[in-house]
């Protein structure tokens, strides 16, 4: 299981490779849109790596949910299989 | 008002012969062939009958980022290198944004992001598919991101006509600047369609040489020993650029863009009409419309892809357009070294007859051991052809599956 630090790094590098932003940026209290800049189907695509990285599933549903950078390592660390 | 004239600013391209248009003409003159073998993993899995073509020079990743790679099909790739290059050469002209335009022309289109992305839907599931999967494949997607790149907002425009396509561009880039639509136009064709898929399909048709012995020596068109294309791939865009907008901002000319003239076989899916009416008129049409007699026209860039019958097809056409001025008419046939672009083609052998006109040399083309007694043309062969001093214009041809015949005029300047 991973912890809070290594679930927010993981994500920093999956949005690294996905928007090239430098993983430092990716913070616990940034919001994707409005800080990160990421739009929906770059989320779509981040969602799925970060489903495959930590073996959660996270529901469509739940994403629109997921506001900031916090909220997804949250949602991850309490949904680890 | 006078009428608008259109120019040519500006030269770029991703090519089998080099990562850069400069690159690409050395390779030319130094009469290089592009063929590369293919990856062996996709030789063994398929056998396939073909083991080369000529893929493209560069990694672009030289030039893009890894999330502009991620983020778009190798077409668009290619067409976003080529036109970036383009621009700059043409001196990154300020354009008001509403009257900067594209059009870019694909033969196939993100062949390879629909067959991974099917790849992934049939493999790994629904959730896999790469949510980009749809604005990747579509074969606007390089005239799209081109327009976003260069934040053109006078019109995106994908023409599609095969092999035909990259030269068809450059006629709507004409166009939009004659009919006052836009100053400046980023226009050429792309292709990147080296997945396993399409030369499969190709090879059925019997379209592709299998001359795996000499994969340098496979492209020869108008020799007695052809078989068939060499697939190729790459980007070729050129700035056209009203005549008057040009002078204005102190821009290098390299030469006018002086007409297009096409047509459409109606004959056969993808045989050529063999006696090459289409073809011709395709090629008087744009004579006449650029206002030239034929006596004018020094030098043609042929299609000649080196397959048995299209060669001859297009022979027969030069000499039904032109008769015997056509004796006055040296032939390039540059598919000998570069391959054949499909798409990206015209829009290739396009700028290679701009820089024939500008550096008044007309290319030879390599592996013609035994010209086809049924060529009856000046085929430029050894020794590159110095063209004449003064006035002198160029004929390209491009055809494609589906009858599509155009030919481009470029005149000195």
């Amino acid at each position: 299981m991973a912890d809070q630090q290594e679930i927010l790094s993981g994500l920093a590098e999956i949005v690294n490779e996905e928007t090239g932003l430098d993983p430092a940026e990716v913070q616990m209290d940034k919001s994707f849109t409005d800080d990160l800049d990421i739009d929906s189907l770059s989320m779509m695509t981040i969602v799925v790596n970060a489903e495959e990285k930590f073996g959660v599933r996270i529901p469509d549903d739940e994403v629109k949910n997921l506001t900031t950078v916090g909220d997804a390592v949250t949602f991850i660390q309490s949904n680890q299989g | 008002m006078s009428e608008r004239r259109v120019v040519v600013t500006g030269l770029g391209a991703t090519t089998p012969l080099g990562g850069t248009i400069a690159e690409t003409w050395e390779g030319i003159l130094a009469g290089r062939s592009g063929a590369k073998p293919l990856p062996q993993e996709m030789l063994d899995r398929y056998e396939m009958p073909v083991h080369f073509a000529c893929t493209i020079a560069q990694d672009p990743l030289e030039v893009l980022t890894k999330v502009q790679v991620r983020r778009m099909d190798p077409s668009a790739q290619y067409a976003v290198i080529a036109s970036q290059a383009a621009m700059e050469d043409a001196g990154s002209p300020e354009v008001d944004p509403e009257r900067l335009g594209v059009a870019i022309g694909t033969g196939i289109g993100g062949v390879w992001t629909l067959l991974d992305q099917w790849d992934n839907l049939r493999e790994k599931g629904v959730r896999r598919v790469f949510p980009l999967a749809v604005p990747m494949l579509m074969p606007n997607t390089s005239s799209g991101n081109v327009s976003l790149l260069l934040g053109a907002r006078a019109g995106a425009h994908t023409t599609v006509s095969a092999c035909a396509s990259g030269a068809e561009s450059m006629g709507t880039a004409y166009d939009m600047i004659r009919d006052g639509r836009a100053d400046v136009v980023v226009a050429g064709g792309t292709e990147a369609a080296t997945h396993p898929i399409c030369f499969a399909g190709f090879a059925q048709m019997q379209a592709l040489s299998t001359r795996n012995d000499d994969p340098a020596g496979a492209s020869r068109p108008y020799d007695t020993g052809r078989d068939g294309f060499v697939m190729g791939e790459g980007a070729a865009v050129m700035v056209l650029e009203e005549y008057e907008h040009a002078k204005a901002r102190g821009a290098r000319i390299y030469a006018e863009f002086a007409s297009i003239g096409m047509s459409a076989d109606a004959h056969h899916i993808t045989a050529p009409e063999p006696e090459g009416a289409g073809a011709s008129r395709a090629m008087r049409a744009a004579v006449e419309r650029a206002g030239l007699t034929d006596s004018d026209i020094v030098h043609i860039n042929a299609h000649a892809t080196s397959t048995p019958v299209g060669d001859v097809a297009e022979a027969n056409a030069i000499r039904r357009a032109f008769g015997s001025a056509a004796d006055a008419m040296p032939v390039s046939a540059t598919k000998s070294m570069t391959g054949h672009l499909l798409g990206a083609a015209g829009a290739l052998e396009g700028l290679l007859t701009v820089l024939a006109v500008h550096h008044r040399t007309a290319p030879a083309a390599i592996n013609i051991e035994d010209l086809d007694p049924q060529i009856d043309l000046d085929v430029i062969r050894g020794e590159h052809r110095t063209l004449p001093d003064g006035d002198i214009a160029a004929l390209n041809n491009s055809f494609g599956f589906g009858g599509h015949n155009v030919a481009l005029v470029v005149k000195s300047i």
